[in-house]
C-alpha cells in the first residue's frame, strides 16, 4: 500500500516528521517498507534557456546559455531538438544523480565545449517514458526555484507492507485513523457530499444469485452530461506518485477513492450499456473482453454483473472494456457495490487477474461505506466533470449488524504482561472506532466498527490496545524456572537420529541434505510412484514424487560430483522417506553411498593407502561395514543382529544384504547395486550404499538400574587354534561362524575369518575358509587332551551345518 | 709373570679389536672358554703350591677379572653400535603424509548442526523437542491453525498439493512446522514446552526461497506465559545462539492467522561490511522471526479452553538462521551436497554443540 504525505495530510492533521510517521506505522503494525524523501529530486532547478547556438563541431548539438537564478549564466551541452531560447525547463548541475540514467553529472566536455550540466526529459527524472525533448514549462515558471516543488514531485512516498487482515488500512484515510489514535495527530473528518439529485437512475438492478452472500448491496447512480477529460493535474500527481497511471477523470476518480478511501468503484458509460442490469454468476464458457484487453473466460464461479449485450464487468475485480468510460462518455453509470471476500479470492485466484479492487475485496470492504462511498464519488465527478446526479439505486443492502465482544479489561495484563489502566483501554478502543455499549470497571461490551472485519474476539482487542499503547512498552521477563535440573529430553529415535549422523560423518562422510521430491521414474526405480504420494503442482517436472528412498538422491548427487572432478565421494543422509501419505508412512532413514575409492581408510591414490591395502573402488563390504556402524552407534545389541544374502531390486543380487532383527525386523539394505539401476539414473563408477530405517529399531529395555554386569575375568591364559574347511562356493561364512562358535559355547569366546581361497586346488566349486579360534579356559588350564577333545567338536559341528571338510 | 702380562696385553689388544658381537663372542671363547686360554691357566692352579698359588695364583685371578670385565665393556659398546647402526639404517621420511582420520575428513550439515545448538539452549530453558510428518492434511496445516477456508494468507503460502483421494481431499507438504502445535496439543497436557525444527515446504524459488527449506518454532502452553515471557526467551535465545553478549530486538505488531496478537521480530545489527552481518552492534534492523500470543481457536482445536490455558509460539526460518550466523550465501547450495560446500560450510563430526562447552567452536 503506497501513498504520499501530503495526501495522508489530507486526513491527518499533524506536525509531525516523516520520520516520525513512518516510525510510528510500523510501531503500530503498519510496517513501513519503503520510504522516498524524494530528495534525490532537490538538486534539480527550474533554469530558462538565454540564447542556443549550435555547437561548433556538432550538427544535431546546441550550446546553450541558461539561467538558474545564479549571478551567471551556465554553459550546457544539449542534443534535445525542442532546446530553445526561451525555453523553460529542469536544469541539473554537476555532482547531481540523475535517477532515469542512473549516473551523477560531472563536467562534461562534448567536442570540446565544456558542459556545465544537462537540461533535463521527463524520462530523465522517472517522472514518465517521455524522452522526445527536454521538459518544457510555461513562461511563468519560477526560475532559481526547486523545480520538484513546481512539479509537485517533493511529496514524500511511503509504502507500507499491509498484513492480510488489516482491509481498513487499504486506504489512506484509515492509516491516517490508525496514527490518530496513536496520538500523532487529529483525524481530519471529510466534507459531508453536497449536491442536488435530479430524476431516476433509469437502469434497473437485479440480483440474481442463488447466495445473498456473493453479493450482499448493490448502488448504482447515473450522472448526466459529463465532460471526460484528463483529470486535474494535483489528482494525476498524487496517482503517479503511487504508480498509477491517469486515464480520464472518470477513472481516476474511480482509483483516487480505491485508494483514499479503500472503496473500489467502478464506472460504466452509460451509452454503452443496454437495458437493466443483472448481478448474476457467469455462464460456463461465458467471455468478457476485460479493461486489460484481455479476454477471460468465465465460469458459474464468477459473478458477473451483465446486461442484454451480456457480461459488462467481472464483479470486484475487473470492469469490461466494452462499456468502459472513454474521453466520449457523458452520461455515467458509478457502481458502489458488495462483494463476497472468499469468492473474490478464488475467482480472481482462477482468473488470474490481480487488482486493487480484488486485493480490496478479498480482504473485506467496509460495508457501512457503500452508500457514502457512492455519494463522494458523485461529488467528485460533479466537482471535476459537471453534470447532473440521478437518484441512486440500491439492491440488496442490508445494513452492518455491530459484532459485540465481551471483553474484560483485565485480558490486557493477562495476554501481554501490560499494565494498561481501563481508561485508557477504553480511549484507545474509541479513538480506533469501537464503541463502548456498555460495562462497568472490570468489563465492557464492545461493538465492533464495521471496518473491521477482522476482530472478532477478545485476543484481538487486546491486540488493539497494545498495539496503540505501545509495544515497546513490554519488558522482558524470565520463563519460570521449572526445576533444578532438566532431565533427558530428547526420545529415542531424536537421539539415534543424531548418533547416526555423528557415527557416518566419524566415518569421513560428508552429511547432504537432498529433495525429498525426486523424479518418477527414479522414485518407481527405487519401489515409490504410488499415486498418493504425487504432487498435485510440482515445482518441476523432475521433482514430482516423494521419495521412497535416500539413494536415488545421493546417487545423482555423487554424478553431479563426479562430473565436476569429484569422483571420490562418501555422502550420507539421515532424514525422511515415504512409504505413503499418512504420518505412520515416514520412515526415518539412514542412508549413504560410497563412490570411487573412497573407503573408510581414505581416498585416491595417496602412498598411504595403498600401504595399508586401501585407494581400491569401494564394494558390498564398505557399506556393510557403515550399515553396522549405524545400528552399532543407535546401542542395538548385535549378538542379535544377523546379515542375510541378498536385498531389493536396485541392489547387485549377488553383492548386497538385508540386515535383520530376529526374523521379522528388518533394520537395513546394503550392498553395490544393479547395473541396470544404475544406468537408469545415469549414474556410473564403483559404487556401494545402504540405507538403515532407525524407526524399525526396538526401543532399548528400561534397566531398573545403571549398574553395568559384574565383570568376570578368568585367570587361565587365552589360547589361538586356526582351522581351514573347504566348503562348497555357495556356503555363507556367517554359518560357518555360527557353527564354531556354538560347537562349545563355554570355551570358545570368538571366532574370526582371516582367509578365504577359491583355487583349482580345491576342486570345482569349492572354497576354502580359514578361521581363528579364540579359547578361553574358564575353570583349569586346558589339557592336550581337552583341545583335541574341542577340536573334534568344532570340526564335526562345522561339518554337520556346512559340509565342510578340515582341509589338511 | 710376563707370560700372563703378555697374554693380557695381547687379550684386550684382541678385544679392543673386535668389531662386532660374533667376533667379540670368539675373543671370549679363546680367552674364557672350556679350552681358553685363561682357563688353561686356571687348570694349573690346582696342581700348584700355597705360595705359587698366592702370587701366581692371585695374578691369574685378576687376568680373568680383569678380561671378563674388558669383554663385558667392549660386548655393551659393540651391542650400542650394533642398535645404533640398526636404527640408523630403519630410518624413515616422516615427512610423508598421512591419511586424515575419517573423523577429521567427515562433516555434520549445517542444518543438524543448527538443530543441535538450538536443542541445546531450549534444553536449557526446559523444552524438548517435537517433530511432525511432512505430508499433512489441510486441517492441521491451515484449518486447526485458524486460517478460513479461501482467507488471503491461505494464498500467501503457495502450497504443495497431492492427488485428491476419494473423498475429495486433498493432503499437503506442510507448509510450515505450525502443524506440530495442535498434533502435541493433542497429546500432551499443560504446561508444554516444545522447539519444533523440520523440513517445509512451498511452492518458491530463489537465492533466498527453495521449494524446500527448513524451519524451527517454539510453543509454550501453562496457565500464565504472556509477550513479555516471548521477549525474554527469544532475547535469551538470540543472545546465545549468536553467542554475544547483548541484543537489541524490536517488536512489530503483525499478523499470522495462529496467533493474537501477532508480532515480527526485528533484531538490531550492524550491515555495513556487506554480506556479514553483525549482531549486537549497528543500527540497521534485520526482520528474523514472528510470533504471538497462541490464538484462542488454535487452542480450542488443541481441546484446549483458552479462557484458562494461554502461551505463544515463534517460528523462524532455520537455513535462515545458519546463513546469518555462518555466512552461506545462497540458500539453494544447502541442498545441492555440492562436496566442496559440505567440507566448508560443514561442521566436524565431534564439534558438538553444548552450552557447557560452547555452541561453535
Amino acid at each position: 500500500m503506497k501513498f504520499t504525505l501530503s495526501w495522508l495530510k489530507d486526513h491527518l492533521e499533524t506536525d509531525a516528521t516523516l520520520d516520525e510517521i513512518c516510525e510510528r506505522l510500523t510501531a503500530i503494525g503498519l510496517e513501513v517498507e519503503d520510504v522516498d524523501d524524494k530528495a534525490a529530486y532537490k538538486p534539480f532547478v527550474i533554469a530558462k534557456v538565454l540564447s542556443a547556438e549550435k555547437h561548433p563541431s556538432a550538427d544535431r548539438l546546441k550550446v546553450l546559455m541558461v539561467d538558474a537564478g545564479g549571478d551567471k549564466p551556465v554553459q550546457v551541452v544539449c542534443g534535445a531538438p525542442n532546446a530553445r531560447a526561451g525555453l523553460v525547463g529542469a536544469l541539473a548541475r554537476p555532482g547531481t544523480y540523475v535517477p532515469g540514467l542512473d549516473v551523477t553529472l560531472a563536467v562534461g566536455n562534448i567536442r570540446g565545449v565544456e558542459s556545465h550540466g544537462m537540461m533535463c526529459s521527463e524520462k530523465e527524472l522517472n517522472m514518465s517514458e517521455a524522452h522526445d525533448g527536454i521538459i518544457d514549462l510555461p513562461e511563468d515558471a519560477p526560475v532559481g526555484t526547486p523545480f520538484a516543488t513546481y512539479a509537485g514531485l517533493d511529496d514524500p512516498m511511503i509504502e507500507i507492507n499491509l498484513t492480510p487482515n488489516r482491509p481498513d488500512c487499504t486506504s489512506i484515510f484509515g492509516i491516517a485513523r490508525d496514527l490518530a489514535a496513536s496520538g500523532l495527530g487529529t483525524l481530519k473528518q471529510p466534507k459531508a457530499p453536497d449536491f442536488a439529485v435530479s430524476g431516476e437512475t433509469p437502469v434497473e438492478v437485479k440480483i440474481d444469485l442463488d447466495d445473498e452472500n456473493l453479493c450482499p448491496g448493490f448502488a448504482l447512480r447515473l450522472v448526466r452530461g459529463v465532460k471526460n477529460g484528463p483529470s486535474p493535474a494535483w489528482m494525476q500527481t498524487r496517482l503517479k506518485a503511487i504508480g498509477l497511471r491517469p486515464i480520464n477523470a472518470l477513472v481516476d476518480i474511480t482509483n483516487y477513492m480505491t485508494f483514499d478511501q479503500g472503496r473500489p468503484m467502478h464506472v460504466f458509460d452509460a451509452a454503452k450499456v443496454a437495458g437493466n442490469l443483472t448481478v448474476r454468476r457467469a455462464n460456463e464458457g461465458e467471455e468478457i473482453l476485460a479493461l486489460d484487453t484481455r479476454t477471460y473466460t468465465l465460469s458459474p464461479a464468477n459473478v458477473v454483473i451483465a446486461d442484454d449485450n451480456g457480461v459488462e464487468s467481472i464483479g470486484g475485480i475487473m470492469g469490461g472494456e466494452h462499456s468502459g468510460c472513454d474521453e466520449n462518455t457523458t452520461d455515467v453509470l458509478i457502481e458502489s457495490a458488495l462483494w463476497d471476500p472468499i469468492n473474490i479470492a478464488k475467482s480472481g485466484r482462477s482468473l488470474g487477474i490481480i487488482t486493487d479492487a480484488r486485493y480490496r475485496f478479498e480482504r473485506g470492504v467496509d460495508p457501512s461505506y457503500m452508500m457514502p462511498g457512492l455519494e463522494r464519488t458523485t461529488q467528485l465527478v460533479l466537482d471535476l466533470c459537471g453534470g447532473t446526479a440521478a437518484k441512486a439505486k440500491v439492491a440488496g443492502y442490508k445494513g452492518y449488524d455491530a459484532r459485540v465482544v465481551d471483553f474484560p479489561f483485565s485480558e490486557v495484563k493477562r495476554l501481554t504482561g501490560l499494565n494498561v489502566s481501563v481508561e485508557e483501554s477504553q480511549k484507545i478502543l474509541t479513538a480506533l472506532g469501537f464503541e463502548i455499549v456498555s460495562g462497568d470497571e472490570a468489563r465492557a461490551t464492545v461493538a465492533v466498527p464495521s471496518w473491521r472485519p477482522d476482530v472478532d474476539g477478545k485476543a484481538d482487542l487486546v491486540e488493539e490496545v497494545m498495539r496503540i499503547h505501545g509495544v515497546d512498552q513490554i519488558r522482558p521477563e524470565p520463563l519460570e524456572h521449572q526445576g533444578a535440573v532438566n532431565s533427558r529430553i530428547l526420545t529415542t529415535l531424536q537421539i539415534r537420529t543424531r548418533t547416526a549422523k555423528r557415527a557416518l560423518a566419524s566415518r569421513g562422510m560428508l552429511e547432504a541434505v537432498t529433495w525429498s521430491f525426486i523424479p518418477e521414474d527414479q522414485a518407481k526405480l527405487f519401489g515409490g510412484g504410488k499415486p498418493q504420494l504425487k504432487l498435485a503442482n510440482p515445482i518441476a517436472a523432475d521433482m514430482s514424487d516423494m521419495r521412497p528412498s535416500l539413494l536415488p538422491g545421493l546417487l545423482t548427487a555423487a554424478q553431479r560430483n563426479a562430473d565436476k572432478g569429484f569422483g571420490d565421494v562418501a555422502i550420507f543422509e539421515v532424514s525422511g522417506t515415504y512409504e505413503g501419505d499418512t504420518p505412520e508412512a515416514q520412515r526415518r532413514v539412514a542412508g549413504g553411498i560410497r563412490r570411487g575409492t573412497a573407503s573408510l581408510a581414505g581416498a585416491g591414490k595417496a602412498w598411504s593407502n595403498a600401504a595399508k591395502g586401501g585407494g581400491k573402488p569401494v564394494d558390498v563390504y564398505d557399506a556393510k561395514a557403515d550399515a553396522l556402524a549405524v545400528i552399532e552407534a543407535c546401542g542395538l545389541p548385535m549378538g542379535n543382529v544377523q546379515v542375510e544374502q541378498g536385498g531389493p531390486a536396485w541392489y547387485h543380487p549377488g553383492r548386497s544384504g538385508t540386515i535383520k532383527m530376529g526374523p521379522k525386523v528388518v533394520l537395513g539394505h546394503f550392498g553395490e547395486f544393479h547395473p541396470n539401476t544404475l544406468s537408469a539414473l545415469d549414474v556410473s563408477g564403483a559404487l556401494c550404499g545402504f540405507e538403515v530405517y532407525l524407526d524399525a529399531m526396538p526401543e532399548p529395555k528400561k534397566k531398573a538400574t545403571r549398574t553395568k554386569p559384574a565383570l568376570e575375568l578368568s585367570p587361565f591364559q587365552m589360547v589361538k587354534r586356526d582351522f581351514a574347511f573347504v566348503v562348497d562356493r555357495t556356503v555363507d561364512a556367517g554359518t560357518l561362524i555360527k557353527a564354531a562358535t556354538t560347537a562349545d559355547r563355554k570355551l570358545v569366546s570368538g571366532v574370526s575369518v582371516f582367509d578365504v581361497f577359491e583355487g583349482p586346488s580345491l576342486g570345482e566349486n569349492k572354497k576354502s575358509i580359514a578361521i581363528e579360534v579364540l579359547i578361553q579356559p574358564v575353570d583349569k588350564t586346558l589339557t592336550d587332551e581337552d583341545f583335541d577333545a574341542l577340536t573334534k567338536k568344532i570340526v564335526a559341528n562345522v561339518e554337520k551345518s556346512t559340509g565342510g571338510i578340515l582341509r589338511a | 709373570m710376563s707370560d700372563l702380562e703378555n697374554l693380557k696385553t695381547s687379550l684386550l689388544a684382541e678385544i679392543a679389536a673386535a668389531a662386532d658381537e660374533p667376533a667379540i663372542e670368539a675373543v671370549r671363547v679363546a680367552a674364557l672358554g672350556k679350552k681358553g686360554s685363561v682357563s688353561e691357566l686356571l687348570k694349573t692352579l690346582g696342581s700348584m703350591t700355597p705360595e705359587e698359588r698366592q702370587s701366581r695364583g692371585a695374578a691369574i685371578n685378576a687376568l680373568k677379572t680383569e678380561v671378563t670385565e674388558a669383554l663385558a665393556a667392549r660386548k655393551t659398546v659393540l651391542r650400542e653400535a650394533a642398535i645404533n647402526a640398526r636404527l640408523a639404517a630403519e630410518t624413515l621420511d616422516v615427512t610423508l603424509p598421512v591419511c586424515s582420520s575419517p573423523a577429521e575428513r567427515g562433516r555434520i550439515h549445517p542444518i543438524s548442526q543448527i538443530v543441535d545448538e538450538i536443542t541445546a539452549i531450549f534444553a536449557d530453558m526446559g523444552f524438548s523437542i517435537a517433530e511432525g510428518p511432512d505430508i499433512e492434511t489441510d486441517y492441521y496445516n491451515f484449518t486447526a491453525l485458524n486460517f478460513p477456508e479461501g482467507h488471503p494468507a491461505r494464498e500467501m503460502h503457495d502450497t504443495f498439493f497431492f492427488q485428491p483421494d476419494e473423498n475429495g481431499e486433498r493432503k499437503v507438504l506442510r507448509t510450515h512446522t505450525s502443524p506440530v502445535q495442535v498434533r502435541t496439543m493433542e497429546t500432551q497436557k499443560p504446561p508444554i514446552r516444545i522447539v519444533i525444527p523440520g523440513k517445509t515446504y512451498r511452492q518458491d524459488s530463489d537465492a533466498t526461497h527453495s521449494p524446500m527449506f527448513h524451519q524451527v518454532e517454539g510453543l509454550v502452553i501453562d496457565k500464565k506465559s504472556h509477550v513479555g515471557n516471548i521477549r525474554w526467551v527469544l532475547e535469551e535465545f538470540c543472545k546465545a545462539f549468536f553467542e554475544v553478549d547483548n541484543v537489541t530486538m524490536r517488536f512489530r505488531p503483525s499478523f499470522f492467522p495462529f496467533t493474537e496478537p501477532s508480532f515480527e521480530v526485528d533484531i538490531q545489527c550492524d550491515r555495513s561490511s556487506g554480506p556479514i552481518v553483525k549482531f549486537g552492534e549497528g543500527t540497521d534492523w534485520m526482520e528474523i522471526l514472528g510470533c504471538g500470543m497462541v490464538h484462542p481457536n488454535v487452542l480450542r482445536a488443541g481441546g484446549l479452553d483458552p479462557d484458562e490455558y494461554q502461551g505463544f509460539a515463534w517460528g523462524m526460518g532455520l537455513d535462515r538462521i545458519a546463513m546469518l550466523k555462518y555466512g552461506m550465501p545462497d540458500l539453494r547450495d544447502f541442498f545441492n551436497a555440492d562436496v566442496r560446500w559440505m567440507s566448508h560450510y560443514g561442521f566436524r563430526p565431534l564439534d558438538m554443540p553444548t552450552l557447557f562447552g560452547g555452541l561453535s567452536a
